[in-house]
C-alpha cells in the first residue's frame, strides 16, 4: 500500500514535469529575428510600444511557465491589495466568490433539506412536486440570470440567487432519496419504542440518510463552484470570475492562467472537505 | 402450565384474527385464536407463508389485521407500544450507534425524564445481562451475528416491557451460537419472569424455551390448529432435554404435525378453536396421541 502511494506520487510528478516541459517548449522564443527599419521603430515608439519588445516578436504570445511562476509569486506576495474597482488582489476576489457561493449554498441547504425530508416521507408530496423538479432541474442556472437581475435588481444578489438555484437540486433530490430509502426496520424500531416524530426525524432518519444527503451536498458544492465563475463573468464587479474576465480584457493571459490554477485548487479543497464530512457520517450496515 | 388454571384474564388474547391482502382470493390466516398468560413463554411454529410474521407484526402494532381482535391487558392493540418489546428477525440495530447508543436510544424512549447516569446504569445492567460488557462501545458492524442479536435482545429487555415479541430471533445464527443464546435467553427469562411470544421454526428451540407451543396450519387461511403443552420439567436444559422420556413424544408430535398434518389443514380446514394437547403425558402405547384433552374457548 505504502509503495503504491510512493509509486503513484512519483508518476504524478513525472507527468507534471512532462506537461510543464511540453508547455515550456511550445512557448519558447524562436531565434528568428525580424528586422525592423528605423521608420518602423519610430512608429512603434509613437504608438507607445517598446521597439525592443518588437525585437522579440519571435516569442510566442502565450505565457511561459516562468511567466506564470513570476505572476504567482507577485500575486501571492500581496493577495489583499485594493487599487480600485478593476485592480484587486486575488485574495479579495476569492473572498467575494466564496461569500457568494456560501450564501447561495446555505440558502439552498435551508430549503432543500427540509423540503427533501417532506418529499422523502410523503409519496403524495413526492408525486406532486416531481414534475416541477424534473422541469426546473435541467435549466442552466445562467438562464435565470436575466430574471434574477430584473426582479432582484442587484447584481451581487443575482449571483447569489444563481448559486442557490443550481445547488438546490442535487441536495433536494438526494435528501428525498436518502429519506425515502431509510430501512423499514429502523423505522419500526422507532415505532415500537414510541419515539416522537421530531426525535425520529433527528435521531433515526437524519443519521440514516446522512451519507446520501452529504453526497448531494458535495455534488451541489461542486456545481456551485463551477457556476460562480460563469455568473461573475456575466455580472462583473468582483469575484474570481470577474477577475478572469477582466484579465482577458487586459490581455494578461498569465493572470488568467493564474486564476484558473487558483479556481482549481480552491475547488479541490472544497471537495476534499466535503469528502471528509462524508466519511464522518458514513456507517457500515 | 396452562392459562386455564389462571383466574386472571390473559395478558394477551387473540380473538378471531384474520389477515387478507388486497386482491388475494383467500386470507393468509383466518380466525386465529390463542392467548398468552402473564409470565408464560409461548412459541409459534408453522411453515413459511402461514403468516407468522404478520401475526407478530399485528401483536406489535406495526401492522393491522383485516378482522378479529387483539386484546393486551384487556385493551385493543391499535399501535406499537413500549409495553410490548420487539426483537426483530434481522436484529435491526442502528448501525451508526454503538451498542451503548442503541440500548440508550431505547431506554431514553421508555423513560424520557431520566438523567444520563440513570440511563447509563440501565444500559450497562442489560449489556452485562447478555454478557457484552466488553463490547459496549463497539459499533454493530464490529460485532458477530450472535453478538448483534444479543444486543437486540438486551435492547428489548432494557425497556422492561410487559411482553416480549420475538420474530425468529436466532434464524440467521449458526447452530453453536444459537444454542448458547438460547441458554442465555432461558436464563434471563427465568430471572425476570418475562412474558414472551416467539416465532420459530426450530422444534428443539420451542421445546427448550416454550411453556406452550402453538402449531399453525399452512396458508392460505392458516389457523392455530393445536396448542401443545410442554410438560417437560421447568428446569430442563439443552443438554439434558433429549434424555427425558417425554422428549420424543412431544418432539414426534410436533414434527408429525408439521410434516404430515399442517398442509392438509390449509384453506381453513383446521378447527377454528385450537385443540390443546399434552403429548408428553400420553403413554407410548396409546394409539392416538393427539386426542384432544380439552377444547378451549375464549
Amino acid at each position: 500500500m505504502g509503495s503504491l502511494r510512493l509509486k503513484s506520487a512519483i508518476l504524478s510528478l513525472l507527468i507534471a514535469f512532462l506537461l510543464v516541459g511540453a508547455w515550456a517548449l511550445a512557448t519558447q522564443a524562436t531565434s528568428t529575428k525580424v528586422a525592423i527599419s528605423a521608420e518602423q521603430a519610430e512608429y512603434a515608439k509613437l504608438m507607445g510600444k517598446d521597439p525592443e519588445a518588437a525585437e522579440q516578436a519571435g516569442k510566442s504570445g502565450f505565457p511561459t511557465p516562468a511567466d506564470l511562476g513570476r505572476t504567482v509569486v507577485r500575486q501571492l506576495a500581496h493577495p489583499f491589495y485594493d487599487n480600485g474597482p478593476n485592480d484587486k488582489g486575488i485574495g479579495i476576489q476569492l473572498g467575494y466568490s466564496l461569500a457568494r457561493v456560501g450564501l447561495g449554498y446555505l440558502a439552498a441547504l435551508l430549503i432543500a433539506i427540509p423540503l427533501g425530508f417532506l418529499i422523502g416521507m410523503s409519496p403524495l408530496v413526492h408525486r406532486a412536486l416531481d414534475p416541477f423538479i424534473q422541469v426546473l432541474k435541467p435549466i442552466s442556472p445562467l438562464a435565470w440570470m436575466p430574471i434574477a437581475l430584473y426582479t432582484i435588481k442587484d447584481s451581487s444578489a443575482s449571483g447569489i440567487f444563481v448559486i442557490f438555484i443550481c445547488s438546490v437540486w442535487p441536495m433536494l433530490i438526494n435528501t428525498a432519496f436518502g429519506v425515502a430509502s431509510v430501512r423499514r426496520e429502523w423505522l419500526d424500531v422507532a415505532r415500537t419504542l414510541e419515539v416522537p416524530a421530531l426525535r425520529r426525524a433527528f435521531e433515526v432518519i437524519l443519521p440514516a440518510a446522512a451519507p446520501t444527503i452529504l453526497t448531494g451536498m458535495r455534488i451541489s458544492m461542486g456545481i456551485a463552484w463551477l457556476v460562480i465563475v460563469a455568473a461573475e463573468m456575466l455580472v462583473g464587479g468582483t469575484g474570481i470570475g470577474y477577475f478572469v474576465w477582466n484579465e482577458w480584457n487586459n490581455l494578461s493571459l498569465t493572470n488568467v492562467l493564474f486564476a484558473i490554477l487558483v479556481i482549481g485548487l480552491v475547488g479541490m479543497a472544497l471537495d476534499l472537505s466535503f469528502a471528509r464530512l462524508q466519511r464522518a457520517v458514513t456507517y457500515v450496515g | 402450565m396452562s392459562a386455564d388454571d389462571v383466574v386472571m384474564p390473559p395478558l394477551l388474547a387473540v380473538q378471531g384474527l384474520t389477515k387478507r391482502f388486497d386482491g388475494a382470493p383467500e386470507a393468509v390466516f383466518e380466525d386465529v385464536w390463542f392467548d398468552v398468560a402473564k409470565g408464560e413463554f409461548v412459541c409459534l411454529i408453522g411453515h413459511s407463508g402461514c403468516g407468522k410474521t404478520s401475526i407478530l407484526n399485528v401483536l406489535a402494532g406495526l401492522d393491522s389485521a383485516s378482522g378479529g381482535h387483539v386484546l393486551f391487558d384487556a385493551r385493543e392493540i391499535a399501535a406499537p407500544g413500549l409495553e410490548r418489546g420487539v426483537v426483530f428477525q434481522g436484529h435491526a440495530l442502528l448501525p451508526w450507534l454503538s451498542v451503548r447508543g442503541n440500548i440508550a436510544f431505547a431506554v431514553r424512549s421508555r423513560w424520557p425524564g431520566w438523567k444520563r447516569a440513570e440511563v447509563d446504569a440501565q444500559v450497562e445492567k442489560y449489556v452485562a445481562l447478555v454478557g457484552l460488557s466488553g463490547a459496549i462501545d463497539r459499533k454493530p458492524s464490529e460485532l458477530s451475528g450472535g453478538m448483534k442479536q444479543r444486543v437486540g435482545i438486551a435492547r428489548a429487555f432494557a425497556i422492561e416491557p410487559k411482553m416480549l415479541l420475538m420474530d425468529e430471533p436466532f434464524g440467521a445464527l449458526d447452530a453453536l451460537t444459537r444454542g448458547t443464546i438460547q441458554d442465555e435467553l432461558k436464563r434471563i427469562v427465568r430471572e425476570t419472569h418475562q412474558t414472551v411470544f416467539m416465532i420459530t421454526h426450530d422444534v428443539d428451540e420451542a421445546m427448550l424455551l416454550a411453556d406452550r407451543v402453538l402449531l399453525m396450519s399452512n396458508g392460505p387461511r392458516a389457523r392455530v390448529a393445536e396448542i401443545v403443552v410442554n410438560s417437560l420439567p421447568v428446569d430442563r436444559t439443552r443438554h439434558g432435554l433429549h434424555h427425558d422420556p417425554q422428549y420424543y413424544r412431544i418432539r414426534n408430535h410436533l414434527v408429525d404435525f408439521l410434516v404430515e398434518k399442517s398442509a392438509g389443514l390449509a384453506h381453513g380446514k383446521a378447527p377454528s378453536r385450537p385443540l390443546v394437547v399434552t403429548p408428553g403425558l400420553v403413554p407410548d402405547d396409546a394409539t392416538d396421541s393427539v386426542a384432544p384433552l380439552a377444547r378451549r374457548s375464549a
